[in-house]
């Protein structure tokens, strides 16, 4: 473990995916303590440009741009963490029963996700999310992740299919270890590195969908996130009135949130993928 | 040849398969959460009974007859698929009488006059930067990486909304929104022609540039990986030249980049599709935005459909292009049935 961290810290693209979201997180984190008012009170005019009483201007609203955007961030990596959590979960577990155990099992997962991955997942999203009537960002987290796994169970299984006929699994088969003890002990181990890496991306892929989800109007209700500080601005024409500060920076946290991901996922499949290192 | 057949009947069936199953999920996903629209509709039905003279109440009476919504769901559903094979998907509740298809098939029009070109542009120009960005390394290839690497990471609506910005507002180069000219009506004339270019160039640049992204980093990666098999170690041992083995590099790496292309189709028509809120691009995009929120149901439910139907048609027609052009494939589909 000690040495996988040593080795992922070499590579200039995790440390600096590290870098820009460790930045966010003191930002989301230590920012509404320092500034400890009500992201929701409406303290100023609407789209005020930036001055010396607001850092970042006002919002639609008149809220505190940069206090707000300090909320929303919070809410969009939530909503991203707990729909990568939900997707990888599902994902992982489906593809190593049907890597692992083969036969109709494999071939059912095998054809249910194929479908899953030509039916877009976005259009089965808005489906459920325009039925739903009040959406938290836990619920709207929730669907996402349900929405998200197919890719993620197409990669496990073919890993862990590949494993199945290593020897050491053999050996585990011969000695009369359960199933489930295998799958944890001889298949885990070994694909969970890739199991992280997949992970990272299915968090931004959640913080995405959150994103455009709410641009949609069918995003989380009653809070602030990065998606509906977007879907305000623009429903209060906020690029015509040239308000960059009301819609630049919350692009540019949900970009930052996601590439920081992105850069993390590319530097460990430098480390963990030998073949791509050149 | 014969084989090519044989794995296009498989495919067809394939995809007549998963076509049912989308159709399942768009009518009985919906209905079946809890308050769901269908059943709000329903229990305003009951309230507002037949006595009640609100022109409302008419439009979801005959919503609720068409659909025969007093049955149960499975009879529903046989109606729903019924309806459909016929081009019925009910009438819009927000723009009575207009029947829904004909909503959709002015916004489809747009759609696809965007969004096929953009993909296939930004398609090609993506893999031909990720190819070299690959071969050259060095400079070139740290700027393209980072930079295709973060436009990727932005939604997909965020460069809409820079390009509008920067080139309509603050340039005024463009316009901020439409298909075409507010004081012109559709013909063929120059005038209407050039405003209808003058509209298209901000959304299919957008559609464009974040297409490069996504496809520039996979092919990258792709060719990089290709670049280091023993086939090209071994043709440049036998000093074959550069072209012939970028060559051979492009067309190994191109397949995955097809296959690549048939799993992220559904998010990049879902993303363009917001693209169009965005610029208030007549497209399904569009409809569908106004469609929620008017909580006009059916046309909701159409354009969820219509767009799946575009995806499953699309995906199709790469999977026979993908088995024209790869051997392999072929090969595969027969053994592993």
């Amino acid at each position: 473990m000690k040495n996988t961290l040593r080795t992922l810290l070499k590579s200039g693209r995790f440390v600096t995916g590290f870098a820009l979201l460790t930045l966010l997180l003191l930002f989301i984190f230590i920012f509404p303590m320092i500034n400890t008012s009500d992201p929701k009170e409406m303290i100023g005019m609407k789209f005020q440009p930036p001055g010396d009483k607001f850092f970042l201007g006002t919002d639609n609203f008149g809220r505190d741009m940069i206090l707000v955007l300090a909320y929303g961030a919070r809410t969009s990596l939530y909503v991203g963490l707990l729909a990568g959590l939900i997707a990888t979960a599902i994902g992982l577990t489906l593809g190593l029963i049907a890597g692992y155990v083969g036969g109709v099992t494999d071939n059912i997962i095998t054809a249910v996700t194929n479908m899953f991955t030509v039916i877009p997942s976005f259009i089965v999203l808005i489906l459920i999310a325009s039925a739903l009537k009040t959406k938290s960002s836990t619920l709207t987290a929730m669907v996402i992740g349900f929405t998200a796994w197919p890719w993620t169970t197409r990669s496990v299984r073919s890993q862990t299919a590949s494993l199945r006929s290593r020897d050491h699994v053999n050996i585990a088969k011969i000695s009369g270890y359960s199933t489930a003890r295998i799958i944890l002990s001889e298949v885990l181990p070994y694909i969970a590195s890739y199991v992280v890496m997949a992970f990272t991306l299915q968090v931004a892929s959640g913080i995405l969908s959150e994103a455009s989800i709410s641009m949609l109007g069918l995003g989380p209700q009653g809070v602030i996130s990065l998606g509906l500080l977007l879907q305000w601005a623009l429903a209060f024409s906020a690029p015509l009135a040239k308000a960059w500060w009301a819609f630049i920076p919350p692009a540019i946290m949900v970009s930052m949130a996601t590439f920081s991901l992105f850069l993390m996922n590319s530097g460990m499949d430098e480390i963990f993928n030998p073949k791509i290192r050149s | 040849m014969e084989k090519f057949y044989q794995y296009l009947g498989k495919r067809l069936f394939w995809y007549l398969l998963t076509f049912v199953v989308a159709l399942m999920l768009n009518f009985f996903l919906p209905r079946a959460i809890p308050g769901n629209p269908v059943d709000a509709l329903a229990a305003r039905m009951m309230q507002v009974g037949i006595t009640n003279a609100d022109a409302m109440a008419k439009v979801y009476e005959n919503f609720t007859k068409e659909f025969g919504m007093d049955k149960p769901l499975a009879t529903q559903f046989l109606i729903f698929v019924g309806n459909l094979f016929n081009g019925n998907l009910g009438r819009s509740f927000s723009q009575y009488p207009r029947t829904v298809t004909s909503v959709l098939k002015n916004a489809m029009g747009w759609t696809l006059a965007i969004q096929i070109p953009g993909i296939i542009c930004g398609w090609i120009l993506g893999n031909i930067l990720g190819a070299v960005a690959a071969y050259k390394r060095g400079v070139f290839d740290g700027i393209i990486f980072p930079v295709s690497l973060f436009i990727n990471s932005m939604p997909f609506y965020v460069m809409a909304i820079l390009l509008v910005y920067f080139f309509s507002i603050m340039l005024g180069w463009f316009p901020t929104g439409g298909g075409y000219g507010t004081n012109l009506f559709p013909s063929f004339r120059w005038e209407f022609i050039a405003s209808l270019l003058h509209h298209y160039w901000l959304p299919f640049s957008s559609i464009v540039l974040v297409a490069i992204g996504g496809q520039a980093i996979g092919m990258r990666s792709m060719a990089i990986y290709e670049l280091n098999t023993d086939y090209v170690q071994y043709s440049k041992l036998m000093g074959i030249k550069d072209n012939k083995i970028v060559g051979y590099v492009f067309r190994n790496a191109m397949l995955p980049q097809i296959t690549g292309l048939i799993m992220s189709l559904g998010t990049m028509m879902s993303g363009a599709m917001i693209v169009e809120i965005v610029f208030g691009y007549p497209g399904v995009g569009h409809v569908l935005f106004a469609a929620i929120r008017n909580n006009d149901y059916p046309v909701i439910s159409g354009c969820t459909l219509v767009i799946t139907i575009t995806v499953l048609i699309a995906n199709l027609a790469l999977e026979i292009v993908l088995g024209l052009m790869d051997p392999r494939i072929r090969a595969q589909q027969l053994e592993g049935g």
